[in-house]
């Protein structure tokens, strides 16, 4: 349990997907200019991670990674899939992705148009995929962590553009240089948030 | 379009422009904003934003090149999960490429080869240009696309390791002698080898591209 709660939070704040990896920064650069917006891509980007995180974790221990086909005959025991980890995690994120919009289109039509609009977006986001590829390198132990470290690079994301957005919404009325304004202050704005994110570097959890 | 290339010179004023133009004013990173995710995390040095730029232009050349071959064969529908699935059997060749004969680099750029895939610029170009053109101005596209990131990155690369590590290509181009370790006055900047050096370094390249090219400023 402290396990998987040191997880979170290192995912959060330490291993922040934004400030860290650079992960998801076009969808970051281009819909953070108001609050509300972010916000639904923020939450949506949550949800995604929470769900394909996992999924390719089974996939990953019990299809690809070297010896994980063990399970189906001995015979396969030296087998080793794990080439074909990047079209199967991007295979698996695309269907989960549409999958994830027909089942809240169906059950919740409320979520489906605060969240709708950015499902798709949010299947060629660099962050989807860099959790799964994350997850590979970093071995999570089992599926309780793996899924932790979906739902908390999730929450990390989340904070880094609602972030930006609330700063780009007042620097509206700031008198930016004129070949600064737009997207060179957002970068340099995001380095800034970045170095202030770096205090949780050596917190060791 | 389709009409009359085939009596068009192979490197026409035409086709040129398709290489010229995403290396300055319709350049990928610092105009349309695509392909960040991937280009700012591998540029703590020069040698491995280099491996990353080469990369990338290969996949997006012959992504473009293959979607072009394949553009009235795709169903529409489909579209984007074909497209996928072209760009990552490219990627997969690149990192077994990479696995095999740039050990090192490809350990250094870790997931950053598999993001290739979702770097937005591959898709973009597939999108915008090669789903409505013939493979030869497809394939210069995709140069031209792949060129224009390259330079973002090798120019934030060479500078991150110029001034964090003292070095470039691993090679010391700052003396030993220099450093205050040494009895000398020099000592690296730290902040240069961290992330968020990496976003200020692309902010003040924006920043003087923009004040050189006047049209790219945005208003608000």
């Amino acid at each position: 349990m402290e396990n998987l709660l040191s997880i979170f939070v290192k995912s959060i704040f330490v291993d922040n997907m934004i400030f860290a990896y650079f992960l998801g920064m076009c969808s970051y650069l281009a819909v953070s200019k108001t609050v509300k917006t972010s916000t639904g891509l923020g939450l949506a980007v949550i949800f995604v991670l929470g769900i394909t995180v996992p999924v390719n974790y089974i996939i990953n221990n019990y299809l690809l990674a070297p010896g994980a086909l063990a399970w189906l005959s001995p015979s396969l025991a030296d087998m080793d899939l794990s080439f074909l980890s990047f079209i199967m995690f991007i295979a698996v994120i695309a269907s989960m992705v549409q999958l994830v919009e027909m089942i809240i289109e169906k059950f919740s039509p409320a979520l489906y148009s605060s969240l709708g609009i950015f499902l798709p977006l949010i299947a060629v986001n660099c962050a989807i995929l860099g959790g799964s590829l994350f997850m590979q390198e970093r071995e999570y132990v089992n599926i309780a962590e793996a899924t932790v470290f979906g739902l908390g690079s999730g929450v990390g994301w989340f904070l880094a553009i609602v972030g930006i957005a609330a700063i780009r919404e007042k620097l509206k009325y700031s008198n930016v240089p004129a070949p600064l304004r737009g997207l060179g202050i957002t970068f340099i704005i995001t380095g800034l948030m970045g170095i202030a994110f770096m205090t949780f570097m050596g917190i060791k959890l | 379009m389709s009409v009359k290339i085939e009596s068009e010179p192979l490197f026409s004023a035409k086709n040129l422009k398709l290489i010229t133009d995403p290396i300055n004013k319709n350049n990928p990173i610092t105009v349309l904003v695509l392909g960040i995710c991937s280009a700012l995390a591998v540029t703590v040095k020069l040698e491995p934003s280099v491996v990353m730029a080469i990369s990338v232009i290969a996949v997006v050349t012959l992504a473009n090149v293959i979607t072009s071959l394949l553009r009235n064969t795709i169903p529409s529908r489909i579209r984007i999960i074909v497209q996928l699935v072209i760009i990552a059997s490219l990627v997969i060749l690149v990192d077994e490429i990479l696995k095999a004969f740039a050990y090192d680099v490809s350990k250094q750029l870790s997931v950053f080869v598999g993001l290739i895939i979702t770097n937005c610029i591959i898709m973009g170009r597939l999108e915008a240009f090669a789903l409505g053109n013939k493979p030869w101005p497809s394939a210069l596209d995709g140069l031209g696309n792949g060129i224009g990131y390259g330079v973002i990155l090798v120019i934030v690369g060479f500078f991150r390791e110029l001034l964090g590590s003292g070095t470039l290509w691993d090679y010391r181009v700052i003396p030993e002698s220099f450093y205050i370790s040494n009895g000398g006055f020099y000592e690296n900047n730290g902040l240069f080898i961290l992330p968020p050096m990496a976003l200020i370094i692309v902010g003040i390249i924006i920043w003087i591209q923009r004040s050189r090219t006047r049209e790219l400023i945005e208003n608000e």
